[in-house]
């Protein structure tokens, strides 16, 4: 089952007189479950791909469809439910809410987002801090604890919803080699756990050997072939 | 809803010294508002009952035009007998009248058998001014206060008087008045007590009774210059001038067009609120003029102090903002975090200013703090502050606080979340 579909997909930025064409119509298709990763260069259209992907931004042209749903048609409000529905986020900067605790912030989108009953958010919280080894810290505010520790607790929120997608831009970008691994070990685990598709982008040629299936984008168009490939980026 | 405000108030306490000086600000905003309008409003009330109670009453009739010449005291306006007893029959219709008293009042020359002076007098039934104007016993400063306060033949003479003219208690002393037909007359009475002076008008009056007034100027009927009306509700006062006015002048208008009363009914009569006839009037309009400025300018405080804190707390946060709306919170609850925000700031500031507000006001009470107001000394000055009062300033203070949260939350919410997530 194809979970992305994309065809002739452009976007095209325009800042003050000039077009700055980003992605330049790029064809790939995405299987459910699968673990995918997008690289390429600095300024290649990684972000912006992945932003279409996860309904934050429009296309300019051509054709984006998740989840059999054509992203590009929806406004501001669909789009949000959509994200809400069936997409998790996991962020470079790690973002957590800093006022909430690791527990509170993976509450945070049964909560705010969706509408879970108490019982079934806390066994689903429980559930979730376990997976990602984070139950010992789960009363600790985010400045307590490590980056590497942060980001297993931002998968944790991403897949709080049970989202079939989770997006994840340079994901490890802030974290050191080990560490970085390590959470992408986490997210293929959860993966295999959960049967959730996982798409990251990274400039690490250590991080994207783990992916199963590699887009490389090179100044906004893709590389012929997606493959398990050794390729290392310059 | 109740995670929106634990959200809101975990960020007031993040940026907690920023949240205490606003709320701080807003609190003594509460504070000032709170004791001004108590103190003034009592202050307000008290001199107006000084006026009321001590010398005016709530209401006076009388006939068409006396009021425009009253420094004259014109012999020639007083009502006639039938005047009066219309006026009487009215009153006793209406159930909000405590009390109504006839005055007789005149000018005349006061002799201490050496020295001569003018003095302005009202004869009154000593029974019914004292239902009428309960603080007249009050003001003997010299003389006993207890029995009856004047009886035929004696005087309540004005302090100021008294002492210009030398005279004591239980003296005797000649007062001459010049009828309306222009002979003169004399009559002797007792001075039985001497008088404090109130402010405004009538405040440095004598008093001599009634029936002696009649005599001294050889009146044939009994005629009166004015009546003077207590109010068992002072609140009731607009409505019983409407009411009276239209009885005895067939126009129920406002209070202030009395002038124009007369020439409705043309019954010949006039009806005037104590404001009408005394200057405090216009002191109390300005009271109230200042208590408004005095709102106006806490809402001010208000509203730029919680703008200005809400402005930077969205900016502050854009980076969450972005990441909260991309994944996917509605933008309606990213609104409702940042208007807790400002609420809980606006609510909490009105809270504690209240209570603080409340306990200053109470110790007023207890302390008794005395001024003085003209020629009155001593007076204790008792803060009050209705419930409502409280209520309507408190509940505008939070809803000035929800609206100057509006335009930054409205702001958050309508970010875009990829602009959002890459402010750095
Ligand atoms: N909002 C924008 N306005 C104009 N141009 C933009 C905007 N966002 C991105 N671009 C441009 O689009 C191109 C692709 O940017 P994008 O951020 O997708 O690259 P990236 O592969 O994610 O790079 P990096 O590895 O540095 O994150 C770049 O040339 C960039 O300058
Ligand atoms: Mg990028």
């Amino acid at each position: 089952m194809q979970l992305i579909r994309a065809e002739k997909l452009v976007k095209t930025y325009r800042a003050g007189e000039v077009d700055v064409p980003a992605v330049k119509g790029v064809d790939f298709s995405i299987d459910a479950k699968s673990f995918v990763a997008f690289v390429g260069p600095s300024g290649s259209g990684k972000s912006t791909l992945l932003n279409m992907i996860g309904c934050l931004d429009h296309p300019t042209s051509g054709r984006l469809s998740v989840l059999d749903t054509d992203v590009g048609g929806l406004n501001r409000r669909a789009a949000a439910e959509f994200r809400g529905l069936h997409i998790g986020f996991v962020f470079q900067e790690f973002n957590l809410i800093p006022v909430l605790t690791v527990y509170e912030n993976i509450e945070y989108p049964l909560i705010m987002v969706q509408d879970w009953p108490a019982q079934k958010r806390r066994k689903q919280i429980m559930r979730l801090l376990e997976s990602v080894d984070m139950l010992e810290q789960a009363h600790k505010r985010p400045d307590q604890i490590s980056g590497g520790q942060k980001q297993r607790v931002a998968v944790a929120r991403a897949l709080a919803t049970d989202p079939q997608l989770v997006l994840a831009d340079e994901p490890t970008a802030n974290l050191d080699h080990d560490t970085a691994y390590r959470i992408i070990e986490l997210m293929k685990r959860m993966r295999d756990e959960l049967g959730t598709t996982f798409v990251f982008s990274t400039h690490d040629p250590k991080i994207m050997g783990e992916a199963e299936i590699i887009f490389t984008l090179d100044d906004g168009r893709l590389h012929s072939s997606p493959g398990k490939a050794e390729v290392v980026h310059a | 809803m109740l995670n929106v405000l634990k959200i809101a108030l975990r960020n007031l306490a993040r940026f907690g010294r920023r949240t205490l000086l606003t709320s701080t600000l807003i609190t003594l905003g509460i504070v000032s508002v709170l004791l001004f309008v108590a103190i003034a409003g009592s202050f307000k009330a008290m001199m107006i009952g000084q006026f009321t109670d001590a010398v005016l009453g709530h209401i006076e009739v009388h006939r068409k035009g006396y009021v425009a010449s009253i420094d004259t005291l014109p012999l020639n306006l007083n009502m006639q007998p039938a005047m009066v007893a219309r006026v009487e029959q009215a009153l006793a219709k209406l159930e909000a009248v405590e009390a109504y008293s006839t005055r007789v009042k005149l000018g005349a020359m006061f002799s201490n058998f050496t020295e001569t002076t003018s003095i302005r007098v009202n004869g009154v039934d000593p029974g019914k001014e004292v239902a009428t104007t309960p603080l007249l016993p009050g003001r003997i400063v010299e003389g006993s206060k207890q029995g009856p306060v004047l009886k035929r033949g004696e005087i309540l003479i004005p302090l100021l008087l008294a002492r210009g003219m030398k005279v004591k208690v239980g003296d005797t002393i000649v007062l001459v008045a010049t009828n309306r037909d222009g002979s003169v007359n004399g009559k002797t009475f007792t001075v039985r007590a001497v008088l404090e002076s109130v402010s405004g008008p009538s405040g440095r009056d004598g008093y001599i009774h009634i029936e002696d007034a009649r005599d001294l100027l050889r009146m044939k009927d009994a005629e009166v210059s004015e009546i003077a009306i207590r109010l068992k509700d002072p609140a009731q006062l607009d409505r019983v001038y409407a009411q009276l006015s239209k009885t005895l002048t067939g126009f129920a208008g406002k209070s202030g067009n009395a002038a124009m009363a007369g020439k409705g009914g043309g019954a010949g009569l006039e009806v005037h609120t104590w404001a009408d006839l005394s200057p405090f009037a216009s002191i109390a309009r300005m009271i109230d003029l200042l208590t408004l400025f005095i709102k106006i300018m806490l809402v001010s405080i208000v509203l730029v102090s919680i703008m200005n804190v809400m402005v930077m707390a969205v900016y502050e946060r854009i980076r969450e903002i972005g990441t909260i709306s991309a994944i996917g919170t509605p933008p309606r609850k990213i609104l409702s975090l940042f208007l807790a925000e400002g609420l809980l700031l606006g609510a909490g500031g009105t809270a504690l200013g209240t209570v603080i507000a409340l306990a200053l006001i109470y110790a007023l009470n207890v302390w008794k703090i005395t001024f003085d107001f003209g020629q009155q000394h001593g007076l204790v000055l008792t803060p009050t502050i209705r419930a409502a009062d409280v209520a309507i300033i408190a509940v505008m203070v939070v809803i000035v606080a929800l609206l100057a949260s509006l335009q930054p939350a409205w702001k958050a919410s309508r970010m875009d979340p990829v602009t959002a997530l890459g402010h750095v």
